[in-house]
């Protein structure tokens, strides 16, 4: 038990009528990067801070490293570290006075906290921002900020609460890297996202959760295996030959074959390879051309279909996250 | 040769390196665990900071109180007193209460913006003493209670007023006015925790604000209110506070009126202040 980062227990959240987390039981353990993965207003928010002891659960119990989010949270607030969905720094002051006065919290002596709030700094590539109000800051700086004031004392538990949304590909990039060297320094990190290719390169395992509730768990190749051993994209050239192409297609991969909203893409689950080439040669064949055919292991999009019927990123009203 | 150093110098210190952060995660001791007070000075020190890097927040601590006290002197003066020099000697006191007063409902302003910023979801995850953050701001207010104060008392000493209480009287006027005020101010942190809009705020701390104030002592005598009017000054805090300061800064003495005024400052903290805490342990 000792070895679990986080174990739940029927963790619930009631908002009203909402039931923003819906009894989500979790038994994560130490090392590596678990995640969250469900789209806006999933529960993924809420979950965290309950986890980080920012809120109270209405039912079920936390532990997490051990100790009751509840009745030892100190325990839990002295170990864990959160960089939540906005700014958890103020806009107003310059980077390092924000650093400064978090390490002084942690009870660092004045001296000693301009020394590690310059060192964050450094490590971040932030010095020359350093005397900037963080409002000045470019996005991905923001990021990189908020990273720092979560680590100013390095917690064994980091909570990321969708760490790269809004950010560009570079920045994006750069706080992937920034996780993976937490990662392999031997913190433990919990990571919301709503980004599909986010879980899949950084998460060990992902827990996908849709209206407060966790349909699905395991790494993401087993959560790809759970839809099938492959995904067949088809695009016709001509839109006309579509309905043609999905008759041959179901009856050569005896599979349900969908229609996407490109007009001219299929997309078909297989279970046996096997079946594909037979697909591709009727349909040569039965004189249809085709734009793009290929062979693929699914997408977290196509899993996330498959689990509730909807796609994951479309699915995008605000609710009470 | 040179340049190409200095390029290749500012492109590292742009981006963040793994060696370098991995560093900085080995290098980090964990201090002892500082207590509440020194927590919330520290919480203090930032409001201090805010102060330097936004210093137009302290517009309305300067502006709004001298804005008021010329107003209301030259408004009521002729009309009260007779003149505007006699009726200061009266006002001076009261409208220094009224300024402090008006501007303590930036607080529950000012926090509430900080929690949508998400900036207290990290002060609240730190393993510290929960209400320093709280504390710490109002300790920082107090200080822009006392620019409010000095800046008022200036203002009513160039209109005339001449306090018989001296420096002495007058400054302990202004401290039991910035007890009141600290007192005051938890009101409107709890509201800050239960309405989700600055503006809202705003709106019920003037809904309170303005029977407190000018139902009171501040500006006339209650001698000449009707009964019912009468009955609320008598009981309203502020006219037990006003009555108080007046008598420092009078050099009179002060009598029960200061144990009256400590003793509803006092209710107010346990009051609002366990409300608030109440709220700020599971808010919205």
């Amino acid at each position: 038990m000792a070895d679990l980062a986080i174990e739940t227990e029927n963790l619930t959240k009631i908002y009203g009528e909402t039931r923003a987390v819906d009894g989500i039981d979790l038994a994560i353990p130490q090392g590596g990067v678990h995640g969250f993965l469900g789209p806006n207003g999933a529960g993924k928010t809420t979950t965290i801070r309950m986890l980080a002891t920012l809120i109270k659960p209405d039912s079920g119990t936390a532990r997490v490293l051990g100790f009751d989010t509840e009745k030892q949270a100190d325990e839990v607030r002295s170990r864990v570290s959160l960089t939540g969905q906005f700014a958890s720094v103020d806009e107003d002051l310059p980077g390092r006075d924000n650093l400064r006065l978090l390490a002084k919290l942690y009870g660092y002596s004045g001296s000693a906290a301009n020394a590690r709030a310059d060192e964050l700094l450094e490590a971040f590539g932030l010095t020359d921002a350093a005397t900037r109000p963080v409002k000045k800051y470019s996005g991905g700086m923001r990021r990189r900020i908020d990273i720092c004031a979560s680590i100013v004392v390095t917690p064994e538990l980091l909570f990321l609460d969708e760490p790269t949304t809004g950010l560009d590909p570079r920045s994006r990039n750069e706080v992937w890297d920034v996780i993976r060297t937490m990662v392999d320094y031997g913190t433990t990190v919990l990571l919301t996202t709503q980004y599909l290719d986010e879980a899949d390169q950084l998460a060990d395992r992902i827990s996908v959760i849709d209206t407060g509730k966790v349909i699905a768990e395991g790494s993401s190749t087993e959560l790809k295996a759970s839809v099938g051993s492959g995904t067949v994209h088809v695009r016709v050239m001509h839109r006309d030959d579509r309905d043609a192409a999905r008759e041959i297609l179901t009856r050569e991969l005896g599979t349900e074959v969908e229609l996407s909203n490109d007009p001219q893409a299929l997309v078909a689950n297989v279970s046996a390879t096997g079946r594909v080439t037979r697909a591709i040669t009727a349909l040569e064949t039965a004189d249809i051309a085709l734009a793009q055919f290929s062979l693929g292991q699914p997408t977290l999009d196509e899993v996330f279909l498959a689990l509730t019927g909807k796609h994951a990123e479309t699915n995008d009203e605000e609710a009470a996250a | 040769m040179s340049t190409d150093t200095t390029t290749e110098g500012a492109a590292t210190a742009l981006a963040p390196t793994a060696s370098a952060i991995s560093k900085a995660l080995a290098n980090s001791p964990r201090p002892a665990r500082p207590g509440p007070l020194a927590t919330s000075l520290i919480f203090g020190q930032r409001a201090m900071l805010k102060i330097r890097h936004v210093p137009e927040q302290l517009f309305d601590v300067t502006l709004f109180p001298v804005m008021m006290t010329v107003l209301f002197t030259w408004l009521f003066g002729g009309a009260i007193a007779g003149s505007t020099q006699e009726y200061i000697q009266f006002l001076a006191p009261g409208v220094l209460v009224q300024s402090v007063l008006m501007i303590t409902m930036y607080t529950g302003v000012t926090l509430r913006t900080d929690i949508d910023k998400g900036v207290f979801d990290r002060f609240r995850s730190l393993p510290i003493w929960r209400p320093s953050a709280l504390v710490g701001m109002l300790l920082g207010d107090a200080v822009r209670f006392t620019i409010a104060s000095v800046v008022t008392s200036i203002v009513c000493l160039l209109l005339g007023w001449r306090p018989a209480g001296g420096f002495v009287g007058v400054t302990m006027g202004v401290l039991l006015l910035l007890v009141f005020a600290f007192a005051l101010g938890w009101i409107w942190t709890f509201l800050s925790m239960i309405l989700r809009t600055p503006n809202s705020i705003m709106g019920v701390a003037m809904f309170v604000l303005m029977p407190l104030t000018f139902g009171s002592n501040i500006f006339v005598n209650p001698e000449t209110m009707p009964g019912w009017l009468q009955g609320w000054v008598s009981v309203n805090p502020v006219s037990h506070l006003v009555t108080a300061v007046r008598a420092f800064m009078d050099g009179l003495p002060v009598g029960n009126e200061l144990w009256i005024t400590l003793g509803w400052s006092g209710l107010l903290v346990a009051v609002f202040g366990s409300l608030t805490m109440w709220k700020y342990r599971d808010p919205r």
